[in-house]
């Protein structure tokens, strides 16, 4: 068992109100794996955990056996870990290729002096960069795009320039927040194709937040369902649609239809 | 029916508007204070337009918001509106003999309504003012139906003979240090101001042209990146001559002017670095000029004759002041956002300027009496030659020097992986840390950047001074120079060099507006950021340069660009 | 847990911390001293906290108007200061035609009122005039820009009303009836003193009461909560909005009178520190939070008077009351950065992503 993330009784609370509760997860290296559950759920909570934008109250988050729990995000970014947003937060008024360059953060040296001077190994680090973040454009279908500004692209040009952003930082775990709100069906088509090409592609781990049922059972090796800040389910795309626990959840919020038509077509 | 109605109110409200802004602008003082400084000589005068201006521009509003379009009907809001402004005027008048109203306001005096009544005796002559203030209105009402050729035209005319006519001063006393060349415009301007033919001249020359060129194309842009590269060194070369020679052309008093400037530019340049990359908002800059003075001044004043260095010994330990400073103040409150960070950075300046003023620290600052006899720099090699940089002239190339290693440095700084994490902080703080940014040390770093820009311009300050005192780093500082930075365009570094040249030069250039400068001042930002927030030299998104044509774009081609929207 | 702990901790909040103790060291060292040396009595030391919470009471007033405003469009209206300027400035020439009539003082409760009046309204006049000239065509812009209007309509209203009345200083007149002190055994009580803390006291209650109790001021806290989603409810958000300001501008108006009775002299330039005590008050009390800028006023108001006595007196600092407004800067500082939801103000939980 090579897991490259493992969360152990994971705890954050807001006030009086715990967002997430002793969540325990596991995340395969090399697979693709989905958190579902209801709004509210504590999908994001436990994202920005990971990330290191909310300190856990309790529990041990482990990336490649590091124990990562309230550690800042920058640091946790050099770690290899990388993210996209639901709603979509690119540097709007950036270039696309810029939005990029700034992704590979993390991977480039030159600071003030480098800057100032423009040293022969800075000038190298940035022609470099450079020519990765085109790379990168290009291999996420955005060719030509670079000098747009981020918020002149078009709604689902935006999603892959984040995706393509997140990847900059050469991460080993990507974490996908519902990457496929509000697009159309082929549209997301496209997309889970695009996820899966990043697996298999360029091997990196991808943990995906999701409301469209169909995409998470398309694509998950596992499914981990939280409602109500808890885990109540875990397993693969059959054993959650039978899971009489998920079907409740589900069904309690009146939710049913999205579920059995995911599993009509599932 | 109705409409017509709503017309006629609007027309009335925006007339009674109108004459409210005048007799403000009265009270306030500025119409009597200008009534002599004319536009054209002995015909029109700035206080007359300011007047008059207001009426018009009102009347204008009330033509744009009709919803009648028909010419006559037009008019007819325009009289309504200059007649509603022309009897609030006329009740000031009248209300200021009733009452005296001096008790209170100030400028409500019988020059003010004598200037009302054009010097008449009253009743004829407040008759007379309501009247011009229906016919300067109907006017109005006229230029608007013109065809928009003609009506360009005269617009341009007017805007150059305003222009030129209150430089007037300025340019004959530039003209005075040429010579013969004086000679072939004397005839334009009479006493400060431009003459009736000059003024005549000018209009017919500048509406012409306008005329001419209207509809015309613009001259083509070279497009060719050699011939742009050679206009480029070329503009850059012709601008180095002219700012070599600057000082020697326009004189004394300018040269003083141009050292202000210079000053300001070199600090906006630093503080474009943290308000206009970094996005960190600073009301407190002043401190670190006022480090980067105080510096010099203990370092070098015989006076306090702690260490009696030269300017020169005492420079770098000045700069590391400020830079030190700019890190140790910036450590602990970089965690803050926005508002906050300007209140504490605001705060900051004012702790700086108490502790200077306070007896507390006098034996080392002075106090209210500041420090005197401050060393002058020293340039050239000791027993060669050297020189003492004391005139206005020596320290423009001085301040010069600055500015060109500062912008350099900023420019640098800007197209940088520094530049670029910078701004991504300023879009998105979350975002900009989850890509692996350690924001406390990128901020710090523009912080500490800013910090040592402005020490720079502090230790320049004092060089060219001699003697500093408190009242020198005042808050007002910190605004002028962020002022100057927005009026320019944020982020923009050419901007920063429009908007010093705008808010710092102007100024000191128009001399007789000194009383009611920061009226002005005001004014112009509430204007600016409702009319054109970005700027007036916006920053352009830079290319990257380096690899425009690594990607020919094919897309973006077929989709023109966006790209400045 | 000690992990977490440590892998939080950074430079940063080291020096921070090293700053903030031995500023409390220099305080504490320097209190003791002054104590010892027993240079002031009792009886100063509580003319020092009357003093103080008379200065608090203004504050507080003036402080309102950017709690309110901040808690509505989340800005620091800049123009606050001059806002607290013109009523005072303005109303001076009422108080010295009512004193030239001898009306002041054979009626000094009706002539103060008089002048009260006139100050609220010209504040709440120059308010409104802010809000719907320089804020309201840029409620959507960016942060800054708004902010640069507002030091941009400081300058002008500054100037304006330097052009109206003069770059002089006006004096208000002595009203006889508060002339004096009363005595309380050792102690004694300054009557402007008492007569202000206690118009500040009832004041602020007012205030409290409207924006609690009241229809529109439920209505205020209604729109600072979401402006949307109430004016999905029917409110006039852009009504709201005005109210809010001439609420603050009246507030400023009553403060301003509050002023002149503790320092009876007006200029144009006199909103600027005063303007800025009171944001520090709004912000040390948590901004947004109408008790807190009371508390926080008079906290201010409390260390400034009682301060540079306590704390720099026994470390041999001359004049050190020169230090006072550097000491409220500090503290301005320290708040900001140890607890910067202010005194009052609630944690805010961490940054929503």
């Amino acid at each position: 068992m090579d897991n490259i993330l493992v969360s152990t009784k994971v705890t954050k609370r807001f006030g009086g109100l715990e967002a997430l509760s002793k969540v325990d997860l596991e995340v395969r290296r090399g697979a693709i794996q989905s958190i579902i559950g209801p709004n509210g759920a504590g999908k994001t909570t436990f994202f920005n955990c990971v990330t290191g934008f909310y300190t856990p109250e309790e529990g041990e988050i482990i990336f490649n056996g590091h124990n990562i729990t309230g550690m800042s995000p920058d640091r946790v970014t050099h770690r290899g870990i990388s993210r996209t947003y639901q709603n979509i937060r690119l540097f709007k008024n950036m270039t696309a290729i810029e939005n990029i360059l700034v992704g590979m953060h993390p991977h480039l040296k030159s600071w003030l002096i480098g800057a100032i001077v423009r040293d022969p190994r800075t000038v190298r680090e940035e022609a470099e960069a450079l020519k990765e973040a085109y790379r990168l454009l290009e291999y996420v279908g955005l060719k030509g795009r670079g000098d747009m500004l981020a918020k002149n692209l078009p709604y689902g040009e935006q999603r892959r320039l984040e995706i393509a952003r997140a990847l900059a930082s050469r991460p080993q775990l990507l974490l996908l927040d519902e990457p496929t709100a509000g697009m159309n069906p082929s549209e997301t088509q496209a997309m889970v194709h695009f996820i899966q090409r990043l697996r298999d592609e360029l091997g990196i781990t991808i943990l995906i937040i999701e409301h469209q049922m169909r995409v998470v059972m398309s694509i998950s090796e596992k499914i981990t369902v939280l409602d109500f800040g808890r885990k109540i389910a875990e397993g693969t795309a059959k054993e959650i649609q039978t899971n009489p626990t998920v079907i409740e959840a589900y069904l309690g919020r009146g939710a049913a239809s999205g579920l059995g038509e995911a599993t009509a077509q599932g | 029916m109705q409409n017509k109605y709503t017309d006629w109110k609007q027309a009335l409200r925006s007339g009674l508007l109108g004459g409210v802004i005048v007799v403000v602008l009265s009270l306030i003082g500025i119409v009597a204070a200008f009534i002599n400084t004319y536009v054209i000589h002995d015909v029109i005068s700035l206080g007359e337009l300011l007047i008059l201006g207001p009426v018009m521009a009102l009347s204008l509003t009330a033509i744009r918001k009709a919803t009648n379009k028909q010419p006559g009907f037009l008019l007819l809001t325009a009289a309504i509106s200059g007649l509603a402004s022309g009897l609030v005027i006329l009740a000031l008048a009248g209300l200021g003999q009733v009452i005296n109203l001096r008790a209170m306001f100030l400028n409500a005096s019988p020059d003010l309504y004598a200037i009302y009544a054009y010097q008449q005796a009253p009743i004829p002559g407040l008759l007379l003012r309501l009247l011009v203030c229906v016919i300067v209105s109907l006017l109005t009402a006229g230029f608007t139906l013109l065809p928009a050729r003609i009506k360009t035209a005269l617009g341009q005319g007017l805007l150059y003979i305003v222009v030129i006519g209150l430089m007037g001063r300025l340019i004959t006393m530039m003209l005075s240090n040429w010579g013969f060349v004086a000679i072939l415009f004397q005839w334009m301007f009479a006493a400060n101001s431009l003459s009736l033919i000059g003024a005549i001249v000018l209009f017919l020359l500048t509406a012409g042209l306008a005329y001419w060129r209207y509809g015309r194309p613009k001259v083509k842009r070279i497009t060719d990146p050699k011939k742009q590269k050679v206009v480029r060194w070329g503009t850059l070369a012709g601008l180095g001559v002219i700012l070599i020679f600057l000082p020697n052309i326009l004189g004394l008093w300018f040269s003083e002017i141009l050292d202000n400037v210079g000053l300001f530019i070199l600090m906006g340049l630093g503080l474009n670095i943290v308000v206009g990359f970094a996005g960190l908002l600073d009301l407190g800059y002043v401190a670190f000029y006022a480090i980067g003075a105080y510096t010099i001044g203990v370092l070098t004043s015989p006076e306090l004759g702690f260490f009696n260095w030269t300017f020169w010994q005492a420079f770098p330990v000045a700069l590391l002041m400020a830079f030190i400073s700019g890190l140790l103040l910036g450590l602990p409150i970089l965690k803050m956002r926005g508002d906050y960070l300007a209140i504490v950075t605001l705060g900051f300046g004012e702790i700086i300027r108490i502790l200077v003023l306070s007896d507390w620290l006098k034996p080392w600052l002075g106090g209210t009496q500041g420090i005197q006899r401050i060393q002058r720099p020293v340039i050239g090699i000791e027993g060669v030659w050297t020189r003492t940089l004391t005139s206005q002239q020596d320290l423009y190339y001085l301040i010069l020097a600055g500015i060109i290693v500062v912008a350099f440095v900023a420019i640098r700084l800007r197209d940088s992986r520094l530049g670029r994490t910078w701004m991504a902080l300023r879009e998105d703080e979350d975002v900009a840390v989850a890509m692996g940014i350690n924001h406390v040390a990128t901020k710090l770093t523009a912080f500490a950047m800013g910090a040592l820009f402005s020490g720079i311009g502090g230790t320049l300050f004092a060089a060219k001074i001699g003697s500093i005192y408190p009242s020198s780093f005042q808050f007002l500082v910190s605004i002028n120079i962020l002022s100057l930075i927005i009026v320019g365009g944020m982020g923009s570094i050419p901007g920063v060099f429009v908007g010093a040249l705008a808010l710092i030069g102007l100024p000191e250039l128009l001399r007789e507006f000194a009383e009611y400068r920061y009226l002005f001042y005001g004014a112009a930002l509430v204007a600016m950021m409702l009319t054109k927030p970005e700027g007036l030299w916006p920053e352009a998104r830079h290319r990257l340069e380096l690899h425009e044509e690594a990607t020919p774009p094919p897309e973006a081609e077929a989709e023109p660009a966006t790209e400045n929207a | 847990m000690f992990r977490t702990w440590r892998q939080k901790i950074t430079l940063t909040d080291i020096l921070v911390w090293v700053i903030g103790l031995s500023i409390a060291a220099v305080v504490i060292w320097g209190t003791i001293s002054t104590l010892q040396s027993g240079k002031y009595s009792a009886e100063s030391w509580f003319d020092l906290v009357v003093k103080g919470l008379a200065l608090g009471g203004v504050y507080a007033l003036i402080a309102m108007g950017y709690t309110l405003v901040y808690g509505i469009l989340r800005m620091i209206n800049f123009a606050h200061s001059e806002v607290f300027m013109s009523g005072p400035f303005t109303a001076v020439f009422l108080a010295n035609a009512l004193n030239n009539s001898g009306f002041l003082n054979r009626y000094p409760l009706l002539g103060i009122l008089a002048v009260a009046v006139l100050s609220m309204a010209v504040s709440m006049s120059v308010a409104v005039l802010v809000e719907r000239v320089a804020y309201r065509p840029l409620r959507n812009a960016p942060r800054l820009v708004p902010l640069i209007t507002a030091i941009g309509a400081s300058f002008f209203l500054q100037y304006t009303f330097r052009g109206f009345y003069g770059s002089g200083f006006e004096a208000y007149p002595t009203i006889e009836a508060l002339n004096g002190a009363w005595q309380l055994g050792t102690v004694r009580l300054f009557k402007t003193q008492v007569v202000v803390i206690l118009a500040a006291i009832v004041m602020m209650f007012m205030l409290y009461a409207i924006v609690m109790w009241s229809k529109l001021g439920k209505a205020m806290r209604a729109v600072s909560e979401d402006k949307e989603a109430a004016a999905l409810m029917g409110i006039d958000v852009d009504g709201i909005i005005v109210f809010t300001f001439a609420l603050g501008g009246a507030a400023a108006g009553a403060g301003g009178v509050l002023y002149i009775l503790q320092f009876p002299v007006v200029h144009f330039y006199m909103g600027f520190i005063p303007g800025l005590k009171a944001f520090t008050s709004a912000v040390l009390g948590g901004i947004g939070n109408v008790p807190g800028a009371f508390l926080g006023a008079m906290v201010l108001g409390l260390l400034e008077s009682v301060g540079p006595n306590l704390f720099l007196d026994g470390l041999g600092i001359p004049v050190a009351s020169q230090l006072k407004d550097a000491i409220a800067f500090i503290i301005l500082v320290f708040i900001l950065i140890f607890r910067p939801s202010g005194i009052l103000g609630e944690r805010l939980t961490q940054t929503k992503v």
